[in-house]
């Protein structure tokens, strides 16, 4: 998956679960402009899992504060998740 | 330091009759029951067919659409009341205020809705993964702490579960602490959300479900309608509500608390009776004062029999004076939120002089030899009301009410 289409999906995912529009989405909001708090924080994630079909441990998540963030860790989760796979 | 009378200055309700307090007083004031065919997905799996749902209640009508994935229907009901009832009080409620602001809201079972739907996906489609709202949608307290967020309120914010009393423990709660001077303002009452496959089944297997309608003191009464909704009142010291200009719907003026010690389920006239009595020594009234009760009157043949010999005990001769009603004929049994829909009944009656009745009543049962306004709603006016709420577990809540225009 291309880091843009990655990008795409995520800001998808966010809108819906935060009743936006998802061109509101961009990769240089913070999660305070799009006003998530963190029940929405824990309920994107949420999403996001159902979304890729993977698992987000806690200490990954913890520190995301935007979405530049949020799809820059997916990226590395899911790249360890392919080598693993590979493996 | 000097007890203060307490005003209700506003009221919200949502119910099977509409969304708000306009409607359910119409419905109620003039005998007509709420009591209707369930959804047809609950109606062809139980024993029992009607019941008085808020049919009507579309949550996107009153909040915005992420809101609605946050808060179980129990909780959105309650907001809705609450919204109504600041608004028709005319309060502004921040800052200072606030923090003098308690919230007391009643539940029996809480964000049951939203439990009963994801464990079926837990256990019947086994699905593996759970959503993070749901604790925050079930907890018993969500209605309350959302109504504190929307006013901005910082006072003492609690949820009372004591099934069926709920809301008049809430209520009763409430009024002490605005009567004793702890805060200045409270919001109080109940809300309740049952209609779940589980629950519903649930209240089927104790087989005190009618299987047609709530006949409340009728000799041919086969139990009570189940019902869902909420009710908010607004309390605040009846002095500060006169000083700006509040509209009054009445006072509470009484509060009494009992528990029968006896059974889970199977109630105990003794108990009823002492919760009466200490209403009464609370408002600092002789029994023969009371002119209405809005009674617990679910239509079971074991509580309407208990309800009315207990109301003899209390009242003695006077008790053929009295008029006894069940509202729960027509708006249903609300469960946690039943004392706050039957507070807003009893303040309207006071205030409005009209009695409503006990609706789809038929023939009289010599256990319940009382004047319990069958069927018609009676033009009376009566200075002093009580309402009584007597829970499965034997726990007792009784409110008393006097009218706004008297005591002047």
């Amino acid at each position: 998956m291309s880091h843009s289409e990655l990008a795409a999906r995520v800001a998808k995912v966010i809108a819906k679960t935060q009743k936006i529009p998802e061109e509101s989405v961009t990769l240089e909001k913070t999660f305070a402009d799009l006003k998530i708090d963190s029940l929405d924080g824990i309920n994107i994630l949420f999403a996001l899992e159902e979304e890729f079909q993977i698992e987000i441990p806690d200490e990954a998540a913890e520190k995301i504060r935007s979405v530049r963030e949020m799809v820059e860790g997916l990226e590395k989760l899911m790249g360890g998740k392919a080598a693993q796979e590979g493996a | 330091m000097m007890e203060r009378r307490v005003a209700v200055t506003g009221i919200g309700v949502v119910s099977a009759f509409g969304d708000t307090f306009g409607e359910f007083w119409k419905g109620v004031a003039s005998g007509r029951s709420g009591i209707r065919p369930m959804t047809p997905a609950f109606r062809s799996a139980l024993r029992f067919a009607n019941a008085a749902e808020a049919a009507q209640f579309d949550a996107r009508s009153h909040f915005e659409e992420k809101q609605i994935d946050y808060l179980d229907r129990f909780a959105q009901f309650a907001v809705v009341a609450a919204r109504e009832a600041v608004k028709s009080s005319g309060l502004k409620i921040s800052g200072e205020l606030g923090r003098r602001t308690a919230v007391v809201t009643g539940s029996s079972a809480g964000g049951q809705g939203t439990e009963d739907q994801n464990f079926y996906n837990l256990y019947a489609l086994k699905h593996t993964r759970f959503s993070p709202l749901i604790i925050p949608r079930v907890m018993g307290n969500a209605g309350a702490s959302i109504i504190s967020s929307e006013f901005g309120i910082g006072g003492p914010v609690y949820t009372v579960s004591t099934a069926c009393s709920s809301a008049n423990h809430a209520i009763g709660q409430a009024f002490w602490m605005v009567r004793s001077g702890v805060v200045d303002v409270a919001l109080a009452g109940g809300s309740e959300a049952p209609f779940s496959m589980g629950l519903l089944k649930s209240w089927e297997a104790l087989r005190v479900v009618s299987p047609d309608t709530c006949r409340p003191f009728s000799r041919d009464r086969r139990g009570l309608i189940l019902g869902e909704g909420a009710g908010i009142v607004v309390l605040e010291a009846l002095e500060a509500a006169r000083a700006r200009g509040a509209p009054v719907w009445g006072e509470i003026a009484g509060f009494g608390m009992s528990s029968d010690g006896h059974h889970l389920t199977q109630p105990l006239a003794e108990g009823a009776a002492s919760a009466m009595r200490a209403a009464l020594a609370d408002a600092g009234i002789a029994p023969e004062a009371i002119g209405y009760i809005n009674a617990h009157g679910t239509g079971t043949f074991s509580n309407d029999a208990t309800e009315c010999q207990a109301i003899r005990e209390v009242f003695g001769a006077h008790a053929e004076r009295l008029l006894v009603s069940s509202t729960k004929s027509m708006h249903g049994h609300a469960l946690g939120a039943a004392g706050a829909l039957e507070a807003a009944a009893t303040l309207a009656a006071l205030r409005s002089g009209t009695i409503p009745p006990t609706a789809n009543f038929t023939s009289p049962d010599p256990a319940c030899d009382l004047d319990v306004v069958p069927n018609h709603p009676r033009p009376a006016e009566i200075e002093w009301a009580l309402s009584n709420s007597f829970a499965f577990g034997g726990l007792n809540a009784v409110l008393a009410f006097r009218s706004a225009s008297a005591g002047r």
